[in-house]
């Protein structure tokens, strides 16, 4: 086995999780789960290392974690917005929403605003449809969802920056 | 574990439920909890105990009706409360045994009149996370009785005359799928259950996961059972974090209680399950992407045959169902294929969950039987279109489906009458739109996202979906002309007959719906450059020109 990256303690828990699984190639979601929740994104280090301990060639570890859009390799902001596009709330008003959002941060979903504050993300459907449209801010659902709700939302999170 | 200890469980829980006079049921599924209603039972619990009244305040799965949250309802009465507040909690408990609180009280028996329940039978009557007031509401009797009384053929069979198919969209025959695995040769077999609910707008399999994980341990079970499978996996949505907790809890507590594991209910049946977290990719609800993705790949989808449940996971027979397919196995074992099989229509048989959304007025989870028609499901159930505006659309079958128009609203719902009205049952999504949408931008919708989920394996699919959307993109700009509707037809009949799975396969299906149904709006676009619904790009440009003349 690789030596873990450093002695940070989190590369513990990503050992942990392919311990767990017995080093087997078959691993590699589960862990570079793992490893995004611990880290809060996979970079360079994190994919090296859990390809390198899964026996896993290099190009196929870097194929998964740019495969699945549930894998980021950026570090996100402070905050995070997530808006839902699935088809429910694209018919209740997704598009205004994510014009708002978009207008107000300036940054394209997916991006991050420059102070690294704030990242805006869309998200395909999170199950909550009944309460079209919604948004997750950090990780806190919320449904029926105004434009002006949003904008109190976003101008909360910029100041206290 | 025995029968007679099953049935003591169930006593005692019964016993244990008798103590109260009164049962406050909370919903705590993902529509109420963001809404607060964890803290909502907190508070009712509070004031529970403040009262000195006998009653259990207790959380459970989805009530259905998501547009009222959070929901309550009061036990032994029924009483069904909408869009409780913590500050009302004093006031529900205080009614308790007299009359309710009239201004929460929700009035929804025409929503529930015309459902029948057997997957979501249990759906907001359990706490989802007790295996023991699951297994009192005759819970793990069906495992119980197909492991100690019936051979494996016996169970396929029961199946096979149930009538049941597949309930994940494609609508194959239960009986015959877990007939082919068990035939197949292979000393390992695999279960796996499809949670990779990715078409939007849907939501029944992640409501079922949260409201009663048990009754689909079980259907997998006894599925392993049947076709000698020894290991499972429950393939969920990253997405859907309280439903895989509620799973991690529920497979905990099906092992302490000995329905995982070995020697399962005193047989030498073994069998156990594990999760496994997608990553947010549509195509792997697509069964060999699937496949490939639990193998730790990237979930790309390759040629049928060899089927999965002749050569599946690591190459062993592997079947392959979804979540509400096998939440009907336990019922059926139960009450007999006969009573399954007399429900529903010829060929479609027993019920169907949709999820109602859009522009609905009673948005929610419902469970109909098979023929009802889409008039009564959304005018009779959905409580029709609110703000006075006017039904236009329902898209069924999320993005391999089809949007029908008013004149389909009589239609009986089954696999078949939906597929030749151009439409497919799918998942289970029912989204409802009126005269604000147009109906080309949805199809640019659903273009977009066929275009970005398109894992790129095969050409078709990878550069026809974003061709498709280019075109699209131009009607709805007002740029297109007749040649460029010629061909987006004719690309829609590429696409749907070569590419290698259901997603490319099914990609051009909103369409060809909306053409079959809505050409005049297409049209619309393309001779006068004007969006009838206000929706599209066009539309702003004859505004802007306007507001430049004024």
């Amino acid at each position: 086995m690789p030596p873990l990256p450093s002695d940070d303690k989190r590369w513990k828990i990503v050992n942990g999780t392919m311990r767990r699984h017995g080093y087997a190639r078959n691993a590699l979601i589960e862990t570079l789960h793992t490893a995004q929740s611990s880290f809060g994104y996979l970079d360079e280090t994190a994919i090296r290392f859990i390809a390198l301990s899964l026996h896993v060639p290099l190009s196929q570890a870097y194929g998964v974690v740019t495969f699945y859009h549930h894998f980021t390799m950026k570090p996100a902001g402070k905050h995070t917005c997530t808006l839902c596009i699935g088809t429910a709330c694209y018919i209740k008003g997704a598009d205004k929403l994510v014009a708002e959002a978009q207008a107000y941060l300036k940054v394209k979903p997916g991006q991050t605003t420059p102070n690294g504050n704030i990242s805006l993300m869309t998200a395909r459907c999170v199950g909550a449809c009944g309460r079209a449209p919604v948004m997750v801010g950090d990780g806190e659902l919320q449904g029926l969802v105004e434009p002006a709700q949003l904008l109190q939302h976003l101008e909360s999170w910029a100041a206290n920056d | 574990m025995t029968s007679e200890e099953l049935l003591q469980i169930a006593e005692t829980n019964a016993a244990e439920r008798k103590e109260f006079d009164y049962e406050v049921n909370v919903c705590a599924a993902l529509g109420c909890i963001s809404q607060h209603s964890d803290k909502l039972k907190d508070a009712l619990e509070h004031e529970a105990a403040a009262s000195g009244n006998r009653c259990h305040v207790r959380q459970t799965g989805c009530m259905g009706l998501c547009a009222a949250g959070p929901l309550v309802r009061v036990e032994p009465t029924g009483t069904m409360y909408g869009s409780v507040q913590e500050g009302d909690a004093k006031a529900i408990i205080d009614a308790l045994g007299g009359t309710p609180v009239e201004r929460l009280e929700a009035h929804l028996e025409k929503y529930f009149r015309g459902q029948e329940y057997i997957v979501l039978e249990n759906s907001g009557h359990i706490d989802p996370e007790n295996i023991d007031e699951y297994i009192s509401r005759d819970g793990y009797e069906a495992l119980m009785t197909a492991l100690t009384q019936m051979t494996p053929q016996a169970v396929i069979e029961q199946i096979s005359k149930s009538g049941l198919r597949g309930r994940g969209g494609g609508g194959y025959p239960t009986g015959l799928k877990w007939g082919t695995v068990a035939k197949a040769h292979g000393a390992q077999k695999y279960v796996i259950c499809n949670a990779d609910e990715g078409d939007p707008g849907a939501f029944m399999d992640r409501s079922v996961l949260e409201s009663d994980p048990q009754r689909v341990i079980e259907g997998m079970a006894i599925a392993a059972y049947a076709v000698g499978a020894t290991k499972g996996y429950f393939y969920v949505r990253a997405e859907y974090p309280l439903a895989i907790s509620r799973l991690v809890v529920s497979l905990r507590e099906a092992r302490r209680r000995g329905f995982l594991g070995t020697n399962i209910c005193g047989t030498t049946f073994a069998f156990d399950i594990e999760i496994r977290i997608g990553a947010g990719a549509f195509v792997c609800g697509e069964e060999t992407a699937l496949i490939a993705s639990i193998e730790g790949l990237r979930g790309q989808p390759r040629p049928r045959p060899p089927y999965p449940a002749v050569s599946g996971l690591w190459g062993s027979p592997t079947l392959i169902n979804n979540v509400e397919s096998f939440a009907n196995i336990a019922p059926i074992i139960r009450n007999g294929p006969q009573w399954f099989a007399g429900i529903g229509t010829e060929r479609s048989k027993g019920t169907k969950v949709f999820a109602l959304t859009g522009r609905i007025a009673n948005t929610g989870l419902i469970e109909v039987p098979m023929g009802m028609t889409l008039r009564q499901i959304i005018f009779d159930i959905g409580g029709g279109i609110p703000d006075g505006r006017r039904f236009k659309a329902v898209q069924t079958g999320g993005p391999s489906g089809g949007c029908l128009p008013a004149e389909h609203l009589d239609l009986s719902l089954s696999y078949d009458a939906l597929i030749s009205a151009g439409s497919m049952m799918g998942s289970g999504g029912m989204i409802v739109m009126d005269d604000t949408s147009c109906m080309v931008n949805v199809a640019r919708f659903f273009m977009e996202f066929c275009m970005t989920e398109s894992c790129g394996k095969c050409v078709p699919c990878r550069t026809g979906t974003a061709q498709m959307f280019n075109l699209l993109t131009k009607i709805c700009d007002g740029e297109a002309t007749h040649a460029d509707l010629d061909l987006l037809i004719d690309l829609c009949d590429v696409v749907k007959h070569t590419s290698l799975c259901g997603l490319g396969m099914t990609a051009p299906n909103p369409v060809l719906s909306t053409l079959r149904y809505f050409k005049d709006e297409y049209l619309e676009h393309i001779d006068n450059k004007r969006c009838p619904a206000g929706v599209c790009a066009c539309s702003n440009k004859v505004r802007t020109e306007e507001e430049v003349i004024v």
